[in-house]
């Protein structure tokens, strides 16, 4: 029947995709349709298999059933090379960079350019300066990987997808470690690569980017495919509906903070970032128990090296960290965890996780010596997989595998584990960076709802995040940070998104009451 | 499916046992080339690994430390870290067991016998944190120091027992330990003994087995192995757990030397060593890192090796030996790669 029919209207078709994992039916007769040059979002809870369903699109994972059909003409691709040869480009949910090498050297890997013998780097990085001009994607050719926020990694792995030829480009949750501005610059790119032909499928888990800039919309849920809509003629509201099977929360409800003692004090902390570079200049700022205070801030403004410092995890130059009236500056990790100290990490693959471990392993990451776990020597195996069971049931980590290794899971399950993990060790303090990156709206509304109740226990919270909307349905102070230094303290209800915005820019408080 | 079942088809184990067998494949070939019947050879090989008491004695004599050079550098391997220093660990555990083992006279073998042993592990332990502390606070990476440290080990041993500690005689020996540290043999036949430190080597395997999928120590260090970002964020000193990792490493090639010494020759002599250091890396390789995979490795590697003199005997040159074992690591080796190739594609399957 499949025979007669054309799809040459369509970019991309997936007929009938049906994949099995050990245990774990992750898509079930998926059907995707994308027409030519049209923006097409693939939205669905954490382990619906948007990921899976997309891997299998760009070769690196065989159906075991199905069909893909592109421009028209069915296609076998058996591994990158065949999507790539066929234009397809993808940049993935988790990047794909060699941490050591620099943008060019990543961008060019598998294609190094070169000249007789020798290795062509520079026509490369002209090649690289003129995409990234083109598309106003700014990074410099030349910095090492390691060494740039996450926000700039994403904007390499797109350029590398361009640099490629792709026509058809499939990106995996590309927003999720942009800020609201970058995502806007992204929306812009996407958009003129659209007016030049190119046909863009999106994933996403933020319902507002979808009716922002698609065109149409396929919703995954449990494997299935569980409805196609045109984005013109759905809400956030309906979408959330069909990917979650009931009414979700998008707005979180809490009643006002009752801050007890200051927990945290953090004084005129200087912090080098990995090129020696300051970039944390003479911060302060406290956190007292019972209160969530929100940092907001454009990625690359010191707070990945804040966190690090408050955590152990990277050298003070100078300046204080108090924690429980103890100070803390030179504290190892270990011993900060003892003191209540938890910390849900901005890089879950690089801190937040050991992929090669099972989950139940994972759960006890940090609390593997603690009593409950280990009576000295050994490890408690049964009690830690009796914890694990209770663990994955009440975050519906999923599948509920306590066996499955971490990288196994889906990205917003494996954010789920360390959620989980941190919270269940009862700390009275949590840094707390990025928490809902990468999850469904479900999830947020589960973790959303979790930490204002652990506020109300009376711990005190210090969230991170790069969503303003987040950081003010959470916060009951918003600090903003640029260049390492905090620009104003404002309380959500008393100031607007644009102000915090103007403050993200370089912007100080004062200066803004004065021109008010 | 049972856990039987699926231990059995495992993909490590496939891969192991796939990789012998295309090797015995590929010397055959060899074999055809050069004239001769494999199959004769292989009999011959056979024959002279178990077709008598006195070799089999002999096989399993050899296998004994060869099991614990190879858990000493799987163990390593677990965390990260290259240790190609069993030699010298073995070397220094089996002069320190040596030594303590001539002043043990007088104690009853229940005292005498751990004091030996424990004299060995540490030598070897703290022979190997020598490197584990150049790794962990100085950045000096473990393969370079640990093959300087080989050498070291070996000239230090060749001036002690040429000098003050020699046997009188003029060779180059160290003095016999006492009677009452020496391990009983289970059974003698002519010149070949089966000495009881085969139930040491067991032993080990089932220690480190404990280690390893049991203890918090074993935790820490496979998370210090697998990533240790994500480990210091969990509050595991990575600096201790290299140092740590490298001592019972060195701990395991130092008790092999001290077997040789305790079961085998009685006391301290230069050729001691030989290559089981080497050959533990080979062994860690082949076994996987697994200590049941470990102890099998050895098994086969002496195997062949014990068998090789009749092969010889048979007219196919001792040497094809080296051209199997050879062709085993390469296929294990390789294995590793694809499956490291497989386990990336996998890792971005999963959950990009
Ligand atoms: N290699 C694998 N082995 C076992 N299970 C797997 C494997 N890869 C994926 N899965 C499972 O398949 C299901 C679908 O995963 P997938 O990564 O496609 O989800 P997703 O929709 O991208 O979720 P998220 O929004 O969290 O990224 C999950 O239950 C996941 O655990
Ligand atoms: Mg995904």
């Amino acid at each position: 029947m499949d025979k007669n029919v054309d799809y040459s209207e369509y970019a991309v078709v997936m007929r009938g995709i049906t994949k099995r994992f050990p245990g774990v039916l992750a898509n079930d007769r998926v059907d995707l349709f994308v027409k030519k040059s049209e923006i097409h979002a693939i939205v669905g809870e954490n382990g619906a298999g948007k990921t899976t369903l997309m891997n299998q699109l760009y070769g690196l994972i065989r159906p075991d059933d199905g069909k893909i059909y592109i421009n028209g003409v069915e296609k076998i691709i058996k591994d990158p090379n065949d999507a790539i040869a066929a234009k397809i480009g993808m940049v993935h949910q988790h990047f794909m960079l060699v941490d050591r090498l620099s943008v060019v050297e990543n961008i060019v890997l598998g294609q190094e350019p070169v000249r007789g013998p020798f290795f062509a780097l520079n026509r490369a990085r002209k090649e690289i300066k003129d995409l990234s001009r083109k598309f106003g994607l700014t990074v410099d050719p030349d910095s090492i990987i390691e060494d740039m926020p996450v926000g700039m990694q994403q904007r390499v792995e797109i350029i590398k997808v361009l640099y490629r030829g792709a026509e058809i480009l499939v990106l995996d949750e590309p927003t999720a470690v942009l800020t609201p501005q970058e995502t806007n610059e992204l929306f812009e790119i996407l958009r003129s690569l659209k007016s030049q032909g190119k046909t863009i499928i999106f994933i996403t888990h933020k319902l507002n980017e979808v009716m922002a800039i698609t065109e149409s919309v396929t919703v995954m849920r449990l494997g299935r495919v569980t409805g196609v809509v045109k984005t013109s003629q759905t809400s956030p509201r309906e979408l959330a509906n069909m990917m979650v099977g009931r009414e979700v929360l998008l707005t979180v409800e809490k009643n006002s903070a009752h801050p007890g003692d200051e927990i945290l004090q953090v004084k005129d902390l200087i912090v080098k970032e990995n090129r020696g570079i300051k970039a944390v200049k003479g911060l302060s700022l406290t956190v007292r128990s019972g209160e969530i205070v929100g940092i907001a801030g454009v990625a690359g403004n010191g707070q990945t090296e804040l966190t690090e410092a408050i955590t152990g995890l990277r050298k003070v130059e100078s300046g204080k960290i108090i924690f429980k009236k103890e100070d803390i500056t030179n504290f190892s990790p270990k011993k900060r965890r003892e003191m209540g100290m938890g910390h849900i990490p901005e890089d879950r693959l690089k801190h937040g996780l050991i992929k090669t471990f099972p989950i139940y392993y994972n759960f006890i990451l940090g609390e593997h010596d603690d009593p409950k776990f280990s009576d000295g020597v050994f490890l408690k195996i049964k009690d830690i997989r009796k914890f694990s069971e209770d663990l994955v049931k009440k975050f519906d980590v999923r599948p509920p595998k306590i066996d499955l290794l971490g990288m196994n899971l889906s990205g917003g399950n494996q954010q789920k584990v360390i959620v989980a993990r941190e919270i269940a060790f009862d700390p009275v303090l949590m840094i707390v960076s990025q928490p809902t990156r990468g999850l469904d709206v479900g999830a947020i509304e589960f973790i959303h709802k979790t930490l204002i109740s652990m506020r109300d226990k009376g711990i005190g919270i210090l969230l991170i995040s790069m969503e303003l909307e987040e950081i003010f349905s959470l916060s009951d102070r918003i600090l903003t940070i640029y260049e390492g230094q905090i620009m104003g303290e404002v309380r959500p209800e008393k100031t607007t998104t644009e102000a915090v915005g103007l403050m993200m820019a370089g912007h100080k408080l004062e200066d803004l009451h004065q021109e008010a | 499916m049972g856990n039987w079942k699926k231990y059995i088809l495992n993909e490590k184990i496939i891969i192991s046992l796939l990789s012998i067998l295309i090797s015995l494949l590929v010397a055959a070939i060899v074999m055809l080339m050069i004239g001769k019947n494999p199959l004769v050879a292989y009999a011959a090989l056979f024959y002279g690994a178990f077709g008598t008491k006195e070799a089999i004695i002999d096989n399993l004599m050899k296998t004994s430390p060869l099991i614990l050079t190879g858990l000493a550098v799987g163990f390593g391997f677990r965390a990260g870290l290259f240790n190609i220093g069993a030699n010298g660990q073995v070397i220094i555990g089996a002069l320190l067991a040596a030594y303590v083992g001539t002043m043990v006279a007088s104690y009853p073998f229940y005292l005498s016998i751990p004091l030996v042993m424990v004299a060995g592990m540490v030598g070897g332990a703290l022979w190997a944190a020598i490197a584990g502390w150049l790794k962990a606070y100085r950045g000096a990476h473990e393969v370079i120091t640990t093959i300087m440290l080989n050498y070291v080990a070996i000239f230090i041993a060749n001036y002690v027992v040429n000098g003050p500690f020699q046997a009188p005689g003029g060779v180059p020996k160290s003095p016999a330990i006492a009677y009452s540290a020496q391990f009983p043999n289970i059974m003698s036949i002519g010149a070949t003994s089966l000495s009881t430190i085969i139930f040491v080597s067991l032993a080990a395997i089932v220690v480190v087995y404990g280690i390893i999928q049991k203890t918090t120590i074993g935790y820490e260090v496979k998370a210090v192995g697998f990533n240790p970002y994500a480990a210091e964020y969990g509050g595991i000193s990575i600096g201790k757990n290299v140092m740590l990792a490298m001592a019972i490493s060195g701990a395991l090639a130092g008790l092999a030397g001290t077997t040789q010494v305790v079961g085998v020759y009685g006391r301290y002599f230069g050729a001691l060593g030989g290559t089981m250091g080497f050959d533990g890396i080979t062994i860690a390789l082949i076994g996987q890192n697994d200590p049941i995979g470990i102890g099998l490795a050895a098994f086969l590697i002496s195997s062949i090796r014990t068998g090789s003199n009749q092969m010889q005997i048979a007219g196919v040159p001792k040497d094809m030996v080296t051209i199997i074992q050879g062709i085993i690591i390469f296929l294990v080796a390789t294995n590793r790669i694809i499956k490291t190739l497989k386990l990336r594609k996998r890792k971005e399957a999963v959950e990009l």
